[in-house]
């Protein structure tokens, strides 16, 4: 019986041991995260923080006087326009960056054209709608990237994702009702990059999972040799292929040629 | 009636005429050569349509034999390393890889190209016109058929050719075009997966497809072709051309100029022209950039893949086409069988046998070698428009994915508006046409019956207003009448004015050049000459 008891205070003292071994661990685990988050952590400055506060501010004055209308004062979206809580600073920089927004006038699809807003004030824009949490950022690709990215494989992956709506030469194509895949002419490397992460319109997501950022460059790259490029053997015709060829070969030919036929006929009247 | 010259104005011959000689007495050549120089043809414009296609073949064939000397039809698969830096390093088939090097690293190799497929587009696109023109004024009558047969047959071969030549650099564009022709040739029931074994060699894409292509194209059908041209052109020749209706022009009778020196200098010159133009477009204005399209994969595909313009009605008519399948008897008919088979079948026998049933339902037996302008056969100018309408609303349609991104239109309504169009519009054409024509037929009646339209108004002591008409004078000829080379055909060389100092001067330069001297003179005088006094020019 003595022995049993003898056992079991023993046992006890063996889980308060335990216990107590445990919430040191703890306590050290806690020490050493803590001790490596501010060895480690990115330190912001508060000048930055500042920054990015203004931006925000600045931001969120400029989408209340030109977004809040369709898309709700708290970006919560209404029945005109969907909520930007959660779309990421990258579909600000493609959708106001490229003109799209704000829309021109409703219509199938939203037209590329100037930007109102100047690069500074579309920052700050994704700036406050970045605040609001979740999303694709803002990429950065540069110049050393662009340099680097394999051209030929950004050519391969184009045409396998890219071609079936942007045509292999990157000249657009229709869809349905109205809708279109635009024309990749004016589109900027990081223009281009940032329609893969965000699918503006009917354009599917292409996340970092299924494009890495090198192969997406790439891709950039290969949309900017397409529309860059000196176009061999003459003028491109719109880049469009058979079609405006033969309308070429029928109003130019055969329309010349018809008028030749005339001039010789007429010449022979002696 | 010669008079021999005395010795010292009697010239040496010269090379031609020597060489002339030379071949004559060896060959006997001189009376079939002087029959066909001297033989004439008329001379209004609309008759060098055909010539633009005559043309095109032939600089097709020189440029396709520059580009065979290169080209390498092959399937197998190899890594690029040429100068088009976007592809290097990316697999693709031999064939390709080889057009590539025509276009960046070969002399002159993609003007060659270029031009290459411009005239393809120009060949079927002048054959197209040319055949306008013979339906439209109706050549095809008796005793033609048989070359209207021949020109459709070119027609349908033209349009095969050109397909063959798109499809050979294995570049995106061609393969998609192909695996089109393989789903249609699967489409055909119960053979269909045969008959697209049999073409393939198996299963598409195949191994083997592209040396099969080529063979077809540089020597099969070109052969083909050519055979069927000489044939069109010996017809043509035997028959003699057709002309319009006019002064001092019968059913029995050809006026306008001799093969030598005329219509041979204008042929020539005319060559020269197409030429001209077809470098032109070569040279300036970029066709099939295949580097842009990338090789042939059957997991891609781009958005706006076209064929050339000719099949583009076909692939308009199958984007108009609804979606019917039909099921039963254990096979299957799937939709693109009507509007990719069944389809030009109808449209392609219905153009063979227009004389046919034309004549059928006329009654119409004669044979004709003058020819009718539009106005005055309404039914047929308006069956014409009917068909140009329809096949306009399939062309349009096999490109309106270009046309609803390029004019900002739906494609959805460019679908529903080719498929009501190609109902609705054929029939309005023809009855607008044939309204037009009967009223042109009206108009000209009303000339020959009052005249003219003066302009002068005379009031009745009535005080009634009626204008003036002038009787409508008669026929002049369209050309200033020179004698010597207006001549009637089938009837030798000489015109009953063959005796004026023109005529002699005329005679003489063609006999002179290629022709013995003292062969001239003692040829019959013309049945038919045309005895319209002379005209004025106007």
């Amino acid at each position: 019986m003595s022995d049993m008891t003898a056992s079991v205070g023993a046992a006890r003292a063996s889980v308060r041991r335990r216990r107590r071994s445990s919430a040191v661990v703890l306590l050290v685990a806690l020490a050493a995260t803590g001790v490596l988050w501010a060895a480690f952590a990115p330190r912001g400055t508060a000048q930055d923080t500042a920054d990015a506060n203004e931006a925000v501010r600045a931001g969120r004055a400029l989408y209340l006087q030109g977004c809040s209308s369709c898309h709700g004062v708290n970006a919560q979206g209404g029945n005109q326009a969907p909520s930007l809580v959660g779309v990421g600073s990258a579909a600000v920089d493609f959708q106001v960056g490229t003109g799209r927004m704000p829309l021109a006038a409703p219509g199938a699809q939203a037209k590329r054209k100037d930007p109102i807003y100047d690069q500074t004030q579309i920052d700050q824009l994704a700036a406050y709608v970045g605040s609001l949490g979740g999303g694709p950022k803002k990429p950065v690709i540069t110049s050393a990237a662009l340099d680097d990215a394999d051209l030929a494989h950004g050519g391969e992956l184009y045409r396998a994702n890219c071609a079936q709506c942007h045509q292999a030469t990157g000249a657009g194509a229709p869809l349905t009702y109205g809708k279109y895949a635009p024309d990749l002419g004016k589109a900027t490397p990081t223009q281009i990059v940032e329609a893969m992460r965000t699918g503006p319109e009917s354009m599917p997501v292409f996340g970092p999972g299924q494009i890495d950022n090198a192969d997406a460059t790439a891709i950039a790259k290969y949309v900017r040799h397409l529309s860059e490029a000196p176009s061999a053997g003459g003028d491109a015709l719109g880049k469009y292929g058979p079609v405006p060829e033969g309308l070429l070969a029928w109003l130019v030919g055969i329309g010349g040629l018809l008028a030749v036929c005339l001039w010789i006929g007429a010449r022979q009247k002696v | 009636m010669t008079t021999v010259p005395p010795p010292h104005l009697v010239k040496r011959p010269g090379p031609v005429r020597k060489l002339n000689r030379t071949v004559d007495e060896r060959f006997g050549t001189q009376a079939g050569l002087r029959r066909n120089l001297n033989k004439v043809f008329p001379d209004h414009w609309s008759f060098m349509i055909g010539e633009i296609a005559l043309y095109s073949f032939i600089i097709l064939v020189l440029t396709g034999i520059y580009l065979t000397l290169f080209f390498d039809p092959s399937n197998t698969e190899v890594v690029y390393n040429g100068s088009y830096v976007p592809l290097k390093g990316v697999e693709m088939s031999r064939a390709y890889a080889s057009t590539l090097d025509i276009s960046f690293d070969t002399r002159a190799g993609l003007v060659f190209r270029q031009i290459h497929h411009w005239a393809a587009l120009l060949f079927v696109a002048s054959i197209v016109v040319h055949l306008m023109r013979v339906f439209f004024t109706g050549a095809y009558r008796k005793p033609r058929e048989v070359n209207w047969l021949i020109g459709v047959g070119l027609l349908v071969l033209g349009i095969l050719e050109g397909f063959a030549g798109y499809s050979l650099p294995d570049d995106l564009l061609s393969g998609t075009g192909l695996r089109i022709a393989a789903s249609i040739a699967q489409s055909i029931p119960v053979v269909g997966t045969w008959a697209s074994f049999l073409v393939f060699d198996g299963e598409w894409p195949g191994q083997n497809f592209i040396p099969r292509l080529y063979v077809v194209h540089i020597l099969l059908v070109p052969g083909i072709l050519l055979a069927l041209i000489g044939a069109h052109l010996g017809i043509l020749w035997h028959q003699k051309h057709t002309d319009f209706p006019g002064p001092g022009k019968t059913e029995h009778n050809v006026i306008g100029h001799r093969v030598f020196p005329v219509f041979a200098a204008k042929s020539s010159g005319f060559f020269m022209l197409v030429f001209a133009m077809l470098a032109l477009l070569g040279g300036l204005a970029q066709i099939n950039p295949i580097w842009s399209f990338g090789p042939y994969d059957p997991g891609n595909v781009s958005s706006a893949s076209q064929p050339d313009w000719y099949i583009g009605f076909l692939d308009g008519s199958t984007r108009l086409f609804p979606p019917w399948e039909f099921r039963g008897l254990g096979h299957t008919v799937p939709a693109v069988f009507w509007p990719t088979l069944i389809l030009p079948g109808i449209l392609f026998t219905l153009l063979a046998l227009y004389p046919f049933l034309e004549a059928r339902f006329t009654g119409d037996t004669e044979s004709h070698n003058l020819l009718q302008r539009p106005r005055d056969a309404a039914t047929r100018t308006g069956f014409g428009a009917m068909a140009i309408s329809f096949y306009l609303v399939l062309w349009i349609s096999g490109g309106n994915d270009v046309i609803a991104k390029t004019f900002d239109i739906s494609l959805n309504a460019m679908t529903w508006a080719g498929r009501i169009g190609c109902i609705i519009v054929p029939p309005i054409a023809y009855s607008i046409t044939k309204k037009i024509c009967i009223g042109l037929q009206g108009r000209d009646h009303e000339i020959a019956e009052h005249g003219i339209e003066t302009g002068i108004i005379h009031q009745l002591p009535s005080g009634e207003f009626v204008e003036a008409h002038r009787p409508k004078l008669p026929p002049v000829a369209d050309h200033r009448r020179v004698p010597t080379d207006r001549v009637a055909v089938g009837s030798g060389d000489q015109t009953a004015n063959a005796r004026s100092g023109l005529a002699r001067r005329a005679g003489k330069a063609v006999t002179g050049f290629f022709v013995e001297e003292e062969e001239q003179g003692g040829q019959p005088n013309a049945d038919d000459a045309p005895d319209q006094p002379a005209g004025t020019k106007h």
